[in-house]
C-alpha cells in the first residue's frame, strides 16, 4: 500500500546547521497494517510523516502510495489518498464554521469542488450517522461552530473527518498527546474502533510506549533519521516498555534511550 | 439635518454595500488585508464610465467594469500566492499600478457622464415614488431599487459562501493547514476570493461612478478604509452570527458609516475632513471592543478575588 524506497533528507545541507532528517530510509507497508511509530526528538518521525503527507518532498529517492508514485506531488494533490490528524486539536478543523460544513469539506476530500451546496439533507443524514458512533452527542449539534467544541470534541472531530472517506493511508501525528489522560484514552478507543471498522493501512506516531505496544499490529522505533527497530505483531504483543528500551540499546550497541518523556510515561 | 442628506446617505450607503461585501471577502473571510481594493473601486468607474461614453449599453459596461476589477484581484492573488510577495505589499503594488492603468483607461483625470444613459438614469427612469410615511419621507424611490439590487448581489454571495467551492474559500481563511490536507490548492482559492472580492469593488466603483454622474481618477482613495470602517461597525452593531446575518451587516454598517459622515458634515466640518473622520471611526470601533474586554476581565478577576478564595 505503501513503499517508501532509499529516500534521504537533509536540511540546511551545506551550513553549519546542517541536519540530516533521514538517510536511507526503506519502509514498505502492506495493505490493513496498523504501524505505531516511535523515537526521541529530532529522530525523523515528523519529517517522515510529512514525506508521506507532501509537506515535505525528498532529496533523493522515492514514496508510492497504492502503487502510484507520489514522490514530486504537491500535499493537496495527493490529499485524496490520505487522511491525517495532528497533534494539535485546533489544526485539523476550521473553528468559524459548523460541525457539518467542516464534515462536508472532509467528504469533498481529493474531489473536484462544484458549486452545488457543500451541505444538503442527504449529506447531513450521512454525518448525523458517522458522528453517532463519536458518542460525543455531536450528532445533534450540526450548525454548531468547531470552535465551541472542546478539545477532545474537536480531536474526535478531526479523526472522523480524516477516516470516513476512507483513505488509502490514515497518518495519525501524536493525535492524543495535547489531551488529558481521560480524552486521550477516549480518542485511542475510538481510534482502534475506526481503524478496525475501515480496516485502514494507518502509521501513527506517539510518544507513548505503552501505547505503541498496545495499539496497531507492528512497531517502529526511529533514531538519527533511521528505522532502528521493526517489530512484528507476534513479538511486539510479548513486549512491554522496558523491553523496548533493552532493544533500543542492543540495537544502538550500548548507547541508553534518554529522553525523560519515554520514561515518565 | 434637512432629509435629502439623509436619503442621499441611505443611497450612498447602499451603493458603497457593495464595497463593503467585497472587502469582507478579503478582511473577514480569506483573512487577507487586501489593499487592492482603492485601485480596483477607481478602475471599475474608469472602465464603466469609459464604455458608457463610448456608447456601450450602461448594464455590458458595470459587467465589464465587475471582470476587469475581478482580474486586478486575480493579479493580486499571483503575486501573493506564486510570487510569495506579502498580501499587503502586493496589493500596494496593484493599486499603484492600477493608478496609472485607470490614466490610460479615461485617457483623463475626470470623465463626466452628463447626459449619458446609465443605470442611474434608468434607475430615476423608472419614476418608484418615494416611500413616506406620515409626511416623512423614509426612503426615496432610488433608493428602493438599490436595496432590491444589494439584496440580489448579497443573496449571490451568501449563496455562493455555501457551495462546495465557498467552503473551501472559507476553510482557506479560517485554517488553511487543514483545508489543504484535504485536497484543496489553497492558491487557487486565494485568487478566486481576490478576484470575486475586487470584482465585487469596481461593481461598486462602477455604480457610485453613474449614481455620482463622473468617473474621477482619485476616486477610489481611502476605499479600502472606507470598506473596513463598513464592516467593523456592522459587525459591532448586528451581529456575525452566521454568513446571512453579517452579510447584512456589513451592508447596513456602510449605511450608518454614511450616516455618521452626513451628519458630521451638518454639523459644519469640511467635506475634506472626512478622511480623518473614517480614520477616527475605524481606529475607535477597533480598540473600543479590545479595551472594552481588557477592562471586562479586571474587573471579572477583581470579582474572583473578592468572591472566593478557591480561584
Amino acid at each position: 500500500m505503501l513503499n517508501i524506497t532509499n529516500v534521504n533528507k537533509v536540511f540546511n545541507a551545506g551550513t553549519v546547521n546542517e541536519k540530516i532528517a533521514l538517510r536511507n530510509v526503506n519502509l514498505h507497508v502492506k495493505k490493513g497494517e496498523f504501524i505505531t511509530v516511535i523515537g526521541s526528538n529530532g529522530a525523523g518521525k515528523s519529517t517522515m510523516m510529512n514525506m508521506i503527507s507532501g509537506g515535505l518532498t525528498p532529496d533523493e529517492g522515492s514514496i508510492k502510495i497504492d502503487g502510484k508514485d507520489v514522490t514530486r506531488l504537491a500535499e493537496h494533490q495527493r490529499a485524496g489518498l490520505i487522511g491525517r490528524v495532528f497533534q494539535d486539536p485546533m489544526a485539523g478543523t476550521a473553528p468559524n464554521m459548523t460541525i457539518e460544513e467542516n464534515l462536508a469539506i472532509a467528504l469533498g476530500r481529493g474531489k473536484r469542488r462544484t458549486l452545488g451546496f457543500g451541505v444538503n439533507n442527504q449529506k447531513r443524514e450521512l454525518f448525523r450517522e458517522q458522528l453517532k458512533q463519536l458518542d460525543q452527542g455531536l450528532e445533534n449539534r450540526l450548525k454548531t461552530k468547531v470552535g465551541f467544541l472542546s478539545g477532545g470534541q474537536r480531536q474526535a472531530l478531526s479523526l472522523l473527518m480524516a477516516t470516513f472517506t476512507e483513505p488509502k493511508i490514515l497518518l495519525l501525528d501524536e493525535h492524543t498527546a495535547a489531551l488529558d489522560p481521560k480524552r486521550a484514552q477516549l480518542i485511542v478507543e475510538l481510534t482502534e474502533k475506526i481503524v478496525e471498522r475501515y480496516k485502514l493501512t494507518t502509521i501513527m506516531v506517539t510518544h507513548n510506549m505503552e501505547q505503541a505496544l498496545n495499539m496497531g499490529n507492528r512497531l517502529l522505533m526511529l533514531h538519527d533519521g533511521g528505522i532502528i527497530l521493526d517489530i512484528p505483531d507476534e513479538k511486539k504483543r510479548t513486549m512491554k516498555p522496558q523491553d523496548l528500551l533493552r532493544a533500543f540499546e542492543t540495537a544502538r550497541g550500548g548507547e541508553s534511550f534518554s529522553e525523560d518523556r519515554f520514561l515518565l510515561t | 439635518m434637512n432629509q435629502l442628506a439623509i436619503m442621499g446617505a441611505i443611497e450612498q450607503g447602499l451603493l458603497f454595500g457593495i464595497l463593503a461585501l467585497g472587502v469582507y471577502l478579503t478582511f473577514r473571510i480569506l483573512n487577507v488585508p487586501d489593499l487592492t481594493v482603492d485601485g480596483s473601486f477607481a478602475l471599475g468607474g474608469a472602465i464603466a464610465a469609459k464604455f458608457i461614453i463610448d456608447g456601450t449599453n450602461p448594464f455590458l459596461a458595470t459587467l465589464l467594469a465587475f471582470i476587469v476589477g475581478g482580474l486586478a484581484g486575480a493579479f493580486t492573488g499571483v503575486l501573493h500566492t506564486k510570487g510569495k510577495i506579502n498580501a499587503l505589499l502586493a496589493g500596494i503594488l496593484t493599486m499603484i499600478a492600477l493608478y496609472s492603468i485607470n490614466l490610460r483607461v479615461m485617457g483623463k483625470a475626470n470623465l463626466p457622464l452628463l447626459r449619458e444613459d446609465t443605470l442611474f438614469t434608468y434607475v430615476k427612469d423608472m419614476g418608484i415614488p418615494n416611500l413616506a410615511v406620515g409626511g416623512v419621507t423614509l426612503l426615496s424611490g432610488v433608493a428602493i431599487v438599490f436595496i432590491v439590487g444589494v439584496m440580489v448581489l448579497k443573496l449571490i454571495i451568501d449563496w455562493f459562501l455555501h457551495t462546495d467551492m465557498g467552503l473551501d474559500l472559507r476553510a482557506t481563511g479560517d485554517n488553511s493547514k487543514m483545508i489543504r490536507s484535504f485536497g484543496v490548492n489553497t492558491d487557487s482559492t486565494t485568487i478566486i476570493g481576490l478576484a470575486l472580492s475586487n470584482g465585487l469593488v469596481a461593481l461598486a466603483g462602477a455604480w457610485v461612478a453613474q449614481y455620482q454622474g463622473f468617473a474621477d481618477v482619485g476616486m477610489g482613495i481611502g476605499m479600502i478604509v472606507i470598506g473596513l470602517a463598513s464592516v467593523i461597525v456592522g459587525e459591532v452593531l448586528f451581529g456575525s452570527s452566521s454568513i446571512f446575518r453579517v452579510t447584512l451587516a456589513v451592508i447596513l454598517g456602510s449605511i450608518v458609516y454614511r450616516l455618521v459622515i452626513a451628519i458630521a458634515l451638518d454639523q459644519g466640518l469640511n467635506p475634506s475632513d472626512m478622511k480623518l473622520i473614517t480614520a477616527l471611526i475605524v481606529i475607535f470601533a477597533l480598540t473600543v471592543p479590545t479595551v472594552a474586554k481588557g477592562i471586562w476581565k479586571k474587573q471579572a478577576v477583581r470579582t474572583a478575588r473578592g468572591g472566593s478564595s478557591d480561584a
